[in-house]
């Protein structure tokens, strides 16, 4: 492998690991500090990436429909935790994992009903369809690197709302000691509503801006889900910063799984969470 | 004896006796209990998950088969039960025991997914129940597997691609890398390709097998890049399909010509775009072939259903229509297996894709087709290989 192909690879390996730390980040969020294990995080990247789909066949416009596939997410995922989450806070593990996979199943009819079994795909911008020249007969297109700006931004700007403003010092302290929070005339119930607000919408924004490269497709969200879930353990449950490294880590390790241990691929990813929980149980930043 | 005025007492040792007279050989036509009962088919299809719209299609094609005939299936009223086996190969036995011991169906069409066949295959070899296989492609049905009660109306993945060996060769390829999902219908068919195109002095460049079901290809087409082969065949379906092909034009690749089944582009094309343009495919059917039974087949299929019909409408068809000609052939009499099998396989089924007859392991003997993406239409340019037969490997039972 000469060194140019390398470099390449590590280009693709970070890039799906930046998107998979959009996914991530939002279930890191929800589970770290709200202590719920959210089964249908999957499913909020399906519908933003249906939401996006439909609405930039609806207005033409990518940018417009992945403008406004946000909030949906977020008001989708705003009502679920009133309606339904914020009755399970004192209950067991066990009995949000049964409602949650329920979530899976009702979103998957829904996505059904809706608009259909049908694969689809979306169109790039017409002003951000076009291509590095990386080799002789390789190219990079200019979206995929436009995906990564944008999970890159995201990424510090969560790192900068959780770790310098009030609101992060809120979701902290909420995390660490929920009645003492309220006590001190904090609204938890809207703080907890507004993060997994914040979660779904994460998770709808990297679903509705990959749409134009992954496309669109029934059970899309549990294909993701799965990774998610390791990114989130390798990380430490919790951690923004450890959702990052994990998912660049499991991006890579994803790439070069395929690369040099073929017959191994599907069991490279899961390697490497092995041998991290088995230096560190906890997660990296646990 | 007129059924009218029957007692069921009456129709129950109206059985007996044809029964035993049937035993003994001594029926001289074929009357009996039969043509008073509804004929149970069973189906076995994924109306849920990733294949739901086969299913759909399946279904559709094959009740537009029946209720053309008159809805009946030699003579008899026909009654569906439908199961969704949700592609799920662990469930297939339970699914299929429902069918074939719970509700005792005469016939059982299904299914999409080929872990899925296996499992009721497996079943009904052992019950006997005859079975017709609308889609699922695995070698081994009518191979290792194959059986005197099992039919397939769709195709051996092997058919698919056997024929696109001697098409890369003709044109020209003389290094090629395959690429697949690594599952069994993926290897399959690129295994066909490969044993057809190095058997007549081609060479693969190299086997790329991917995790199923992951649709992240970036390192692969870097590493596709790198070996310049002068094409690539490859075999994906359904989103990996649309996937896989823009992302091939996305990094420039498409100075390679990119060879597959016709699954890489069958109803993913108009979403797949420009990226599509030039593939070349091969398979037993072409939406655009052009045909006086294929285009009233799509017309009228359009007309019923509000969509247009694709290779799996048509293949559900033709389950269809081989339950029709098969049953019309013993009068609706399905009390002789034997009999029923042996008129199932001397049918020639008039098929949209073209007249196919089964061979000795009841698989389609089927024309299949060079099909190429021109401005954005599926265009036919030939048929790649005549009346194919599918090697039947591994099959002794019939």
């Amino acid at each position: 492998m000469d060194f140019w192909f390398f470099l390449i690879q590590v280009l693709n390996g970070v890039q799906y690991g930046l998107l998979l730390f959009l996914v991530a980040s939002g279930l890191t969020l929800i589970f770290g500090i709200m202590g719920i294990i959210n089964l249908a995080h999957g499913s909020f990247y399906m519908l933003g990436a249906y939401v996006a789909y439909w609405l930039a066949l609806k207005t033409g416009s990518l940018v417009a429909a992945v403008a406004l596939s946000l909030p949906v997410s977020a008001l989708v995922g705003y009502a679920i935790e009133a309606v339904l989450v914020r009755a399970l806070y004192k209950r067991d593990h066990l009995d949000q994992v049964l409602l949650t996979y329920g979530l899976i199943l009702v979103f998957n009819e829904g996505q059904k009903l809706i608009w259909g079994s049908d694969v689809h795909g979306v169109a790039v911008p017409e002003l951000l369809n076009w291509s590095f020249r990386l080799t002789d007969n390789l190219n990079y297109p200019a979206y995929r690197l436009l995906i990564s700006a944008v999970c890159a931004v995201v990424a510090l700007g969560m790192w900068w709302m959780i770790a310098k403003t009030r609101f992060g010092m809120w979701v902290r302290a909420g995390a660490a000691n929920r009645e003492m929070v309220a006590a001190l005339g904090i609204d938890v119930k809207l703080l907890f509503g507004l993060v997994f607000a914040i979660g779904a919408a994460l998770a709808g924004l990297a679903g509705a801006i990959a749409a134009p490269v992954n496309s669109v497709y029934p059970g899309m969200g549990e294909s993701v889900l799965i990774l998610c879930f390791v990114v989130v353990v390798i990380g430490g449950v919790g951690s923004v910063k450890g959702a990052f490294l994990g998912a660049i880590l499991i991006g890579l390790a994803d790439t070069f799984g395929k690369v040099l241990l073929p017959d191994f691929a599907s069991f490279s990813v899961y390697a490497v969470m092995a041998a991290v929980l088995l230096w560190k149980p906890r997660g990296l930043f646990a | 004896m007129d059924s009218k005025t029957l007692s069921r007492r009456s129709v129950l040792q109206g059985a007996a006796v044809a029964g035993l007279a049937g035993a003994a050989g001594f029926v001289p036509t074929r009357f009996a209990i039969g043509n008073t009962a509804k004929v149970k088919v069973g189906v076995m299809l994924p109306y849920s998950g990733t294949y739901a719209g086969l299913g759909e299609a399946i279904t559709n094609g094959m009740k537009m088969a029946i209720a053309e005939k008159g809805g009946k299936l030699g003579g008899r009223d026909v009654e569906f039960v439908a199961v969704d086996d949700e592609s799920d190969p662990a469930k297939a036995p339970e699914n299929t025991n429902k069918l074939v011991t719970g509700e005792k169906v005469d016939f059982l069409v299904g299914t999409v997914h080929s872990g899925v066949a296996m499992g009721m295959v497996k079943v009904t070899r052992e019950s006997g129940t005859i079975t017709i296989i609308p889609n699922a492609g695995a070698n081994a049905a009518t191979g290792p597997m194959c059986a005197p009660n099992v039919f397939r109306t769709s195709f051996s993945n092997w058919q698919t691609t056997f024929p696109m060996g001697k098409v890369a060769i003709e044109r020209g390829f003389k290094t090629v890398v395959t690429m697949t999902w690594k599952y069994a219908a993926g290897e399959e068919m690129i295994g066909a390709f490969e044993e057809h195109f190095t058997s007549r002095g081609g060479k693969i460049a190299k086997q790329i097998l991917v995790p199923f079901p992951n649709v992240e290809f970036q390192a692969n087409l870097t590493e596709i890049a790198a070996l310049k082969p002068d094409a690539v065949m490859v075999f994906f379906a359904g989103a990996g399909a649309l996937k896989f092909v823009k992302d091939y034009a996305a990094a420039g690749l498409k100075t390679i010509p990119l060879l597959g089944p016709g699954f890489l582009t069958d109803g993913v094309l108009k979403a797949q775009g420009e990226a599509a343009e030039g593939i070349l495919t091969t398979l037993h059917y072409a939406d655009a072939l052009d045909t006086p039974l294929n285009k009233t087949f799509r017309a009228a299929y359009e007309k019923q259903f509000g969509k247009g019909a694709d290779v799996y409408a048509v293949q559900g068809y033709d389950a269809g229509q081989l339950l029709v000609q098969g049953m019309a052939a013993v009068k609706g009499d399905t009390s002789s297996r034997p009999a029923l099998i042996s008129a199932m396989e001397k049918t020639e089924i008039k098929s949209p894709r073209g007249a196919f007859t089964f061979s000795k392991a009841h698989n389609p003997i089927q024309d299949i087709y060079l099909r190429e993406v021109k401005n954005g239409q599926e265009v036919v340019l030939g048929i790649a290989q005549k009346s194919l037969v599918d090697p039947a490997r591994g099959c002794k039972a019939v």
